[in-house]
């Protein structure tokens, strides 16, 4: 082999550390499932071994930088020589095709940013804003047993059809007391958004469906269920009947909705994220958090990778 | 060359002067010739041709895409005669009911999983071949966009039959984008146009898959093929000759060389 043929010209020497890094990283990996311990050396061992073949590879062209003369030699060159008088160096000079061709430029590109810019803000912004929402209204209280729960399937946005069917899990709590409302007897529901939080698959409740007793309220179709679990079928999710996560892939307990009372009827509001639920039931103590995509994290040093979120900024 | 009789020559001319008249113009005909009549090794191999092969796959994508663009209705609204979603009426339309639709339909269905598996084979050849090296870098970096983009094909096609598989596979997919550190969020609220998949989905699926990425893949494809023009085909790791040896003078390249057989360059002008 010739080493001016060209299929050679940068190849770097052979090198080790290329070894050490791939198992820094192997091991930085496996410390993710592991322990933060492993994670952490495996990180060193590649930042180490990766900084030394960098190195290693950039040797030849570092090799090549000229030594560079400490300026302030060629300073007191100078000062010492008398300054050449500056007139004669040719000054700059700004010609009109010069001119031209940056205005041209210019003007080009504020044309395109002004055709271009409301063209990616239709593209991008619907998404973002004025987000349709409506309440749903899930019909009378007394279709709600105590103590166990029923599936609710109700339409979203009813203007939208088929494609805005959501379905929660809510379970009558009985009435307790509302301290903010001066002590007095409120019903306490626990309603669970059935989108899994691992991916937004359907999760399904761990138990029988009443068919029999089905029930269609103003196009909200309800379904008592015995159920003390929920699971997930595409990735096999696992929740409590808290929701909150006992086996599987979700990072943090099933979402929830808000609610309210009006005129006997129950009312869903906004969905919200729960890092977890300590307690059951009315006495429940929920860690709540704005709404986020299925799969991130609201809680604990995961959440950093998320800081803001839409549902943050758009409500 | 020597004993030409004096109609092959006027055949000739009225065949070649067409082509010269337009290459003069616009040297397609010099263009089309550096593109095909190339030199190679010696000794290249059969999979060297998963290139070719990933690129007829994808013009049949192309073309029974823009054939089933003409049956499908990207809309989630119900057909008030089927009681189902129009998307899903127009697959099943075209499936059951048009003539050759479940030809087309099928060949476009199966045909994406044919062009990702060849062109996972192409990497794989590329890679161990080493052909990725110096001097052809960037047709392996355009290589790499070409394989995202042609994921991202197979992503948006997916959802646009609109059952509960392309609904909750796609549910999924963008919850999955979803989960990526910092944008994520918003890059699935983005694709999905709001919280969950709703209306507007599947009609911004439908637009990027039949007018952006195919937009972006022909780009990306068309540099791929002049890089790989420009810099040819690598030997392979068995060849026997030294990469990059001093080649014989290939013939004199203008614009009728080799067309016709015998090599009558510059014949009758």
């Amino acid at each position: 082999m010739s080493e001016t043929g060209h299929d050679n010209p940068h190849a770097p020497g052979p090198s080790l550390w290329p070894i050490g890094f791939a198992i820094g990283v192997a091991c930085l990996l496996l410390g993710l499932v592991l322990s933060w311990i492993i994670a952490a050396i495996g990180a060193v061992l590649a930042v180490v071994f990766g900084l030394l073949w960098a190195r290693d590879v950039t040797r030849e062209v570092r090799g090549e930088v000229p030594e560079i003369e400490p300026e302030s030699r060629a300073m007191a060159d100078e000062a010492a020589v008398p300054a050449e008088p500056t007139a004669a160096a040719p000054l700059p000079t700004y010609t009109r095709s010069r001119f031209l061709e940056a205005s041209t430029l210019g003007i080009g590109a504020a044309i395109g940013a002004v055709v271009t810019l409301p063209v990616l803000g239709f593209m991008v912004l619907p998404s973002f804003t004025n987000l349709e929402e409506q309440d749903a209204d899930l019909g009378p209280l007394e279709n709600f047993p105590k103590g166990r729960y029923m599936i609710a399937s109700y339409l979203a946005l009813p203007k939208a059809g088929e494609v805005s069917r959501r379905t929660v899990f809510v379970r009558y709590n009985g009435l307790v007391e509302n301290p903010a409302s001066q002590g007095r007897q409120e019903p306490s529901f626990t309603i669970l958004y059935s989108r899994c939080v691992h991916l937004g698959c359907p999760v399904q409740p761990n138990g029988p469906i009443d068919e029999a007793a089905k029930k269609d309220v103003n196009g909200v179709e309800l379904r008592p269920v015995l159920a003390q679990s929920f699971g997930c079928p595409c990735h096999g999710g696992l929740y409590d009947a808290e929701g909150n996560r006992r086996a599987g892939p979700p990072v943090r307990s099933m979402d929830r909705a808000e609610y309210s009372i009006k005129n006997g009827r129950l009312v869903l509001g906004q969905l919200y994220a729960v890092g977890n639920v300590s307690g059951t039931g009315a006495n429940a103590m929920i860690s709540r958090y704005p709404w986020s995509t299925p799969g991130t994290h609201v809680d604990g040093i995961e959440a950093w990778l998320y800081p803001i979120v839409p549902s943050q900024v758009t409500g | 060359m020597a004993k030409k009789s004096k109609r092959g020559t006027l055949v000739e001319t009225a065949v070649l002067a067409p082509l010269d008249w337009v290459d003069e113009r616009t040297a397609a005909v010099r263009g089309t010739k550096w593109f095909l009549f190339r030199n190679v090794p010696r000794d290249v191999a059969w999979s060297q041709t998963l290139g070719s092969a990933t690129l007829t796959a994808f013009i049949v994508q192309t073309i029974t895409g823009v054939i089933l663009a003409m049956y499908y209705e990207p809309s989630s609204s119900i057909n008030p005669t089927t009681g189902k979603p129009v998307a899903y009426s127009s697959i099943e339309a075209i499936t059951n009911d048009l003539t050759l639709g479940w030809l087309v339909r099928g060949t476009h269905r199966w045909g994406a999983s044919v062009f990702i598996i060849l062109l996972f084979l192409h990497m794989g050849r590329v890679f161990l071949f080493g052909a990725y090296k110096y001097p052809r870098e960037l047709t392996w970096i355009t290589g790499v966009l070409l394989m995202v983009t042609g994921m991202l094909l197979g992503f948006t096609g997916y959802l646009l039959p609109w059952d509960q598989t392309a609904y909750w596979a796609t549910v999924v997919g963008i919850n999955l984008n979803g989960t990526a550190p910092f944008l994520g969020p918003w890059l699935a609220q983005f694709l999905a146009t709001g919280p969950e998949i709703g209306a507007e989905t599947l009609a911004k699926w439908y637009s990027l898959h039949m007018l952006v990425l195919p937009g972006a893949i022909m780009g990306l494809i068309f540099v791929h093929i002049y890089l790989v023009t420009r810099l040819g085909v690598v030997s392979p790791p068995w060849a026997a000759e030294r990469a990059g040896r001093e080649r014989a003078e290939a013939a004199p390249a203008g614009a009728r060389a080799g067309l016709v057989r015998g090599g009558t360059s510059g014949g009758s002008k």
